[in-house]
């Protein structure tokens, strides 16, 4: 029996929406309580005054195995989640091969051993990510899988993605959909509008993303199932997003934390490493967003972490592959949202920890009684420039090289076990 | 007589004293059909055509036989492959066979509601052997009088009907059949091969098939066509028989003294475990095929003797 007592912390509750100064007693690896009575022989960590809030859970991380080991493996994604507060990695499925029978999600759970954070896993919605047959939902979902997706392949065939929403109704699967119209956006690099139009860039309007939320919020009125929006990026798409809530529809949606933090501007000189699946939008969307998030609207942030090798990136912008390193940067990207975009560090935690946990259903998220002992500690204000090369990540495809950012994890605890951080 | 139909098309427009009369007339010819000169001569003289818009064997050799053994002179034509391919429409072939003067006509097609359209358009008495995904009311009486002779009674019954009901015609006729006789039906299978507003048809829908079958008294598998296994409706086989597949298992979540129908093929393996298929304490899949010459002898009896009246009393007024 071990107990340890954080002391002397700022405790940030998403759940509570609070953020107060206390302590919190840990024992054999889950939280007993807040300032709660310790044991003589608890081994006490002084916090300092700094934040000590439940471990992320980032939901759509993409791991290299199978596959592209060398962009990313279990061990190495674990190490840069855990130096980055991740405590949970949701996993996608949209590796090499994809993660579309219980077979190989039994063997993507088995790597995942290699990692010092939690591990969950997403399955594909269609066989061989081909949006033609669906998968075996309900032996994958009774192998551990999260969700369903098909990662940025939206199901073109709306028949087949009525059916798989139907059988997974039954089954009280959620589905994750990629609301972004296929024929618009193939082959675009920028969203369109003056900035993709002087430089030159393939681009997309958002209505894309209306029209595909629209048609598959249509699809989940007529299915009934429950569904998330990976990422909804443009203030276009809230008011659908309100009406299908509106209408008891069980919808919940993302962002990105680089739409939260970027503009279509940033891509700047052709930089590669802006490049996003949907791509970064206008300064106004970014604020709509930041307020979505504020209210409530957009339930859930993640770092949708995809890794790139260098090759993959040193290329022309629109024939680059997109995404970004996200694991690491995560929290103190963040923090520029709470230094500067009006988000607390309690609503910050709703969407980065306490909604990914509650509606993917797993444990964590919260510093309440009987929650495992999965918790960051870190300082908000901590100023640093980023050098990518200092990542614990294989790759280092971050648009945050050379950035000024605040906010540094001291430590990062994984039921009640130290994953990350010297001595406090 | 309480069996007034001319033809019979589906279940929906008899009435629960037409089925007793058939069901009953039917037992008389199990009996004659388990002596071994099984002739009668209810159809004596009389023309059977048996069309076939559908490949079948099951259901043409019982008809055929059916016929047989009342004494009609019976035709198979397997319109799948003949003048359909040449482009005719079915009203021409309807119009083309009834100019030959047929007496009885037994039709399945993939249509639904094609039979309907046919029995329009001829002046002899139609049976539908199966239209579309709409009914299959021999199917329907034959499992009706397995029930009645398996369980004592066809009423206050808890019937759980299996599989694919969205795309199965006996599943319907079935439904209408035993909601006309009063028994607790309840439906089973994934979402994806349930009807839609299958919810308001009177019927308890189920997706977990130990909770369905908790009880019942009967269990109606159906078979899984095999063009829906690949993905569309649903994912795989494996995972059908896991969730939806009768085995040992989930048939103990059943009344002990629960029998087993299938209308056949079987999948073993997919929608039906082999050894429940064989358990002769349990399965009536082979009684099924039994009851099913014996009850469409009794419909093609009892429409036979319909069209007599019918033509006596034209005859009648003729000669007023």
């Amino acid at each position: 029996m071990t107990a340890t007592l954080f002391t002397n912390a700022r405790l940030i509750d998403p759940e509570a929406q609070t953020d107060a100064p206390g302590s919190l007693l840990v024992r054999d690896g889950v939280i007993e309580g807040i300032d709660a009575e310790a044991p003589e022989d608890a081994t006490v960590i002084d916090c300092n005054g700094r934040a000590l809030a439940p471990g992320i859970i980032d939901w759509g991380v993409k791991i290299g195995e199978p596959g592209e080991r060398h962009k990313e493996s279990f061990r190495s994604a674990g190490l840069a989640a855990a130096a980055g507060g991740v405590t949970t990695i949701v996993a996608r499925p949209d590796t090499l091969p994809p993660i579309d029978t219980p077979e190989s999600l039994e063997f993507v759970t088995r790597r995942a051993g290699d990692a010092a954070v939690n591990i969950r896993h997403m399955a594909s919605l269609t066989k061989a990510r081909g949006g033609r047959e669906m998968v075996e939902i309900g032996f994958l979902t009774d192998a551990g899988a999260v969700a369903f997706t098909d990662g940025v392949r939206q199901v073109a065939d709306t028949r087949l993605l009525s059916r798989c929403m139907t059988y997974a109704r039954g089954l009280g699967a959620l589905i994750v959909g990629h609301p972004q119209d296929a024929g618009l956006s193939r082959g675009a690099a920028a969203t369109s509008g003056k900035f993709a139009s002087i430089y030159g860039i393939p681009a997309v309007s958002p209505m894309a993303e209306v029209i595909g939320l629209d048609r598959d919020l249509s699809l989940v009125a007529m299915t009934g199932c429950r569904w998330h929006a990976d990422q909804i990026t443009t203030a276009q798409s809230l008011p659908a997003l309100r009406r299908a809530r509106d209408a008891g529809l069980d919808v919940t949606a993302g962002i990105s934390i680089h739409h939260l933090t970027l503009n279509e501007y940033d891509v700047g000189d052709y930089r590669t490493f802006f490049r996003f699946t949907p791509p970064l939008r206008s300064e106004d969307d970014r604020l709509a967003m930041v307020e979505a998030v504020a209210d409530g609207v957009i339930d859930v942030i993640a770092s949708f972490h995809t890794p790139q090798d260098e090759e993959s990136k040193r290329l022309p912008f629109e024939a680059a592959a997109p995404g970004a390193v996200g694991l690491q940067t995560l929290l103190p990207a963040a923090m520029r949202l709470y230094h500067g975009g009006g988000l607390s560090l309690p609503q910050l935690w709703r969407a980065m920890s306490l909604n990914p946990a509650k509606r993917l259903g797993l444990p964590g998220g919260r510093l309440s009684a009987g929650a495992p002992a999965d918790l960051v500690l870190f300082d908000p204000d901590a100023p640093f420039v980023l050098d990518r090369f200092t990542l614990l990540s294989k790759s280092k495809n971050t648009p945050f090289d050379g950035a000024r950012m605040e906010g540094r994890v001291i430590g990062t605890w994984v039921a009640g076990r130290r994953v990350f951080g010297g001595v406090a | 007589m309480t069996f007034r139909a001319r033809h019979l098309l589906g279940i929906d427009h008899l009435s629960p004293p037409e089925i007793v009369t058939l069901l009953d007339l039917a037992e008389d010819y199990v009996a004659l059909n388990r002596r071994t000169v099984k002739h009668a001569d209810a159809l004596e003289g009389m023309t059977q055509i048996n069309m076939f818009f559908e490949n079948s064997t099951r259901t043409q050799a019982s008809f055929e036989l059916a016929g047989k053994r009342l004494g009609a002179d019976v035709m198979n034509m397997s319109v799948a492959q003949s003048s359909v391919k040449k482009g005719e429409t079915l009203i021409d072939t309807a119009l083309t066979l009834n100019a030959m003067q047929p007496d009885l006509l037994v039709v399945r097609h993939p249509n639904s509601g094609a039979v309907n359209l046919l029995a329009e358009k001829v002046n002899c008495a139609v049976i539908n052997a199966g239209d579309g995904r709409h009914e299959h009311p021999t199917q329907a009486l034959l499992d009706a009088l397995t029930i009645r002779r398996a369980k004592g009674r066809l009423h206050r019954l808890t019937i759980a009907i299996c599989g694919d009901i969205a795309n199965s015609r006996v599943a319907r006729s079935n439904l209408l059949l035993l909601g006309k006789m009063e028994n607790r039906l309840r439906l089973i299978g994934p979402a994806t091969l349930m009807p839609a507003g299958a919810g308001e048809m009177g019927v308890e829908l189920f997706e977990d098939m130990r909770e369905g079958l908790k009880g019942a008294d009967v269990v109606m598998m159906l078979r899984l066509q095999k063009e829906r296994m690949d993905g569309g409706f649903i994912p795989s086989e494996r995972e059908y028989f896991h969730r939806f597949g009768l085995d040992a298992e989930k048939l103990a979540c059943a009344a002990p003294d629960a029998i087993v129908m299938h209308p056949g093929p079987m999948n073993r393996g997919v929608e039906i475990d082999g050894t429940i298929a064989d358990d002769i304490n349990r399965s009536v899949i082979q009684d099924q095929v039994e009851m099913g010459v014996a009850v469409r002898m009794a419909a093609l009896d009892l429409l036979a003797r319909n069209l007599r009246a019918e033509r006596g009393r034209a005859a009648a007024a003729v000669m007023v």
